[in-house]
């Protein structure tokens, strides 16, 4: 069909594909709008942060409230993204291994998260532990704290990055299929010497993809985390929060030099992520050869 | 031997990550989700209604709906170009500009935020072009729809990709060799295929715009009546300890944002049976 198609020649040909002028406007205006909305902002980050020189922009990290942001951040990631690692490769092996009845509204309540706003996520929490919420009173009586304390911004991190293993994994290996961990099976391989030897290997990239998109959504979460944060400088600041307070102090060197920091994982996930699709469709592509030759 | 291992049931742990899955699903969303439900509920029907429809909260509302609507259909003509520009074309550069796409997924809000703020206030790199035109940017609705425009963007891109992509100009041929010149082409050929795609990108990037916070706060100037976003109002509630009033608001917002997402997930079957269709 195609082959007959361009054999009609001339006309037929012009009116299927743009003519040279047009072509040379379009990528004009999408590169002039990528221009303008994306690399201008990511630009300005850089600049306004060495605007007064590389010194003035290191001395934002000689603060110890930088410091203990920075260490809040790693906490609140290395506690969620494990979690939603284990979750997400146990989701997946349930959905794609098996057939039950409410699958595709599991999915639906897997995805849930993302739906919701990120000042409401946090928002759900103060309901739930603040001091007017369902477990307040029984808190305050055993003294614990959650809300506007570490473990309210631990919580709300590990909402806000909930489906991001599950759902990259669910899709990859239903479309792999269980053939590869059935003949494993038949030939007398235990369940988790089948997980590890078997799955894993073919879902390595897609989880670390997962993983990445996990890390880089904890490390830079700012509504939900901002209403549970007290705010409290040196204690209850992520990174994002204390950029917001530098910012608001008019502290703009400090402010964009925390910022660069977020912005260059932002960078280091967008080349990860470039790498590391080209790497699951690779997989895919010879999972897929090897079980239909 | 072999034949009875071809039993579908042969993999093991079902039990064990379905009843993890189910467990932690509960705890972290769900029981969270509903306390929201639960205290709405208590609070009454006539206190409800007057808290979500203060006139402060209105205002809110059309700025927000107002503001996302924009940003959204922004990024419907020029996300259209984009996508199409980074399948069709081959050029310098393509693959650049293709990962610069996810830029907004990639940068935390906040940072967006504030260098978005820098750039367009009265002394940044664009404000101070606008400015002198008597274009206020920054602290106005114009600055909370760019923000918005910003963030919204990849999901029309990201959308539209793969459903360009499917087009393999064979309808186009078969359109041209029936006398259609390039515009009728692209209106009854192309545009009737890839508008499910572009209707949920436009559907993706509003619901996102509708409860975005990070990159809005620091450009929107936030003055009631004026500049303030549904998201912040919720903030500023529970800053006053109005907890009832915050989750009543929130409930709206969700509501919307529910209301969104069941139109995607209608759109997609339509757009799932339509190429059922023409297969």
């Amino acid at each position: 069909m195609a082959g007959q198609a361009l054999t009609h020649g001339g006309r037929s040909r012009a009116a299927a594909h743009d003519p040279l002028w047009l072509r040379i406007v379009l990528i004009v205006v999408a590169i002039g709008f990528v221009g303008v909305f994306l690399v201008l902002p990511l630009a300005a980050i850089f600049f306004e942060a060495l605007r007064d020189g590389v010194g003035a922009a290191l001395k934002a990290f000689r603060d110890p409230a930088a410091w203990s942001a920075i260490k809040l951040t790693l906490i609140a990631t290395g506690i969620s993204v494990p979690l939603n690692l284990v979750f997400g490769v146990a989701a997946a092996w349930a959905i794609a291994k098996f057939e039950f009845p409410g699958k595709s509204f599991l999915i639906t309540l897997i995805d849930l998260p993302f739906a919701v706003s990120p000042v409401i996520s946090g928002l759900i929490f103060v309901l739930l532990f603040g001091a007017q919420g369902w477990f307040g009173p029984w808190l305050k009586s055993h003294d614990i704290q959650i809300i506007f304390a570490v473990p309210g911004i631990v919580l709300a991190t590990v909402f806000v990055t909930f489906p991001f293993v599950a759902r990259e994994l669910i899709p990859l290996m239903q479309e792999q299929g269980s053939d590869e961990e059935q003949a494993a099976r038949s030939l007398g391989a235990g369940g988790w010497q089948t997980f590890f030897r078997v799955t894993l290997p073919n879902i390595k990239w897609g989880l670390l993809y997962g993983v990445i998109l996990c890390t880089a959504r904890a490390m830079g979460e700012f509504g939900a985390v901002s209403v549970v944060s007290g705010h409290i400088r040196g204690q209850t600041n992520t990174v994002p929060l204390h950029v917001e307070i530098l910012y608001n102090e008019y502290n703009v060197v400090a402010a964009f030099a925390m910022a660069s920091l977020l912005a260059l994982l932002g960078l280091v996930t967008l080349a990860a992520k470039t790498f590391l699709e080209w790497k699951v469709q690779q997989d895919l592509r010879a999972t897929l050869e090897s079980t239909n030759p | 031997m072999k034949l009875k291992f071809k039993h579908h049931s042969v993999l093991p742990g079902f039990g064990l990550t379905m009843g993890y899955s189910l467990l932690y699903l509960s705890l972290i969303v769900l029981i969270p989700l509903s306390a929201l439900i639960f205290r709405s509920a208590t609070m009454g029907w006539g206190r409800f209604w007057e808290t979500v429809t203060n006139e402060r909260v209105l205002a809110s509302y059309r700025l927000t709906f107002g503001t996302s609507l924009v940003g959204a259909l922004v990024n419907v003509l020029f996300g259209f170009i984009v996508a199409w520009v980074l399948v069709r074309y081959r050029f310098p550069g393509r693959k650049l500009i293709d990962a610069l796409v996810d830029l907004p997924f990639a940068l935390p809000t906040a940072v967006s935020g504030i260098a978005l703020t820098a750039i367009y206030a009265k002394n940044g790199w664009i404000g101070q072009f606008l400015e002198p035109l008597g274009i206020k940017t920054a602290f106005s609705p114009l600055g909370i729809t760019i923000a918005l425009t910003f963030i919204g963007l990849p999901f029309v891109v990201r959308t539209l990709q793969p459903a360009l992509e499917e087009l393999d100009g064979e309808s186009e041929e078969a359109a041209a060799s029936l006398g259609a010149n390039r515009w009728q082409t692209f209106w009854r050929v192309v545009l009737p295929t890839v508008l499910p795609a572009l209707l949920t990108g436009f559907a993706l990037s509003f619901a996102r715009a509708l409860g975005e916070y990070g990159s809005v706060v620091f450009i929107s100037g936030n003055m009631p009546m004026k500049t303030e976003i549904t998201s912040l109002l919720i903030i500023t509630k529970l800053e006053q300890y109005d907890y009832a009033g915050a989750t009543a608001i929130a409930v709206v917002m969700l509501g919307a944002s529910f209301t969104i997402l069941l139109g995607i997930n209608l759109l997609q079957w339509w757009a799932g049976s339509g190429s059922r269709k023409a297969a």
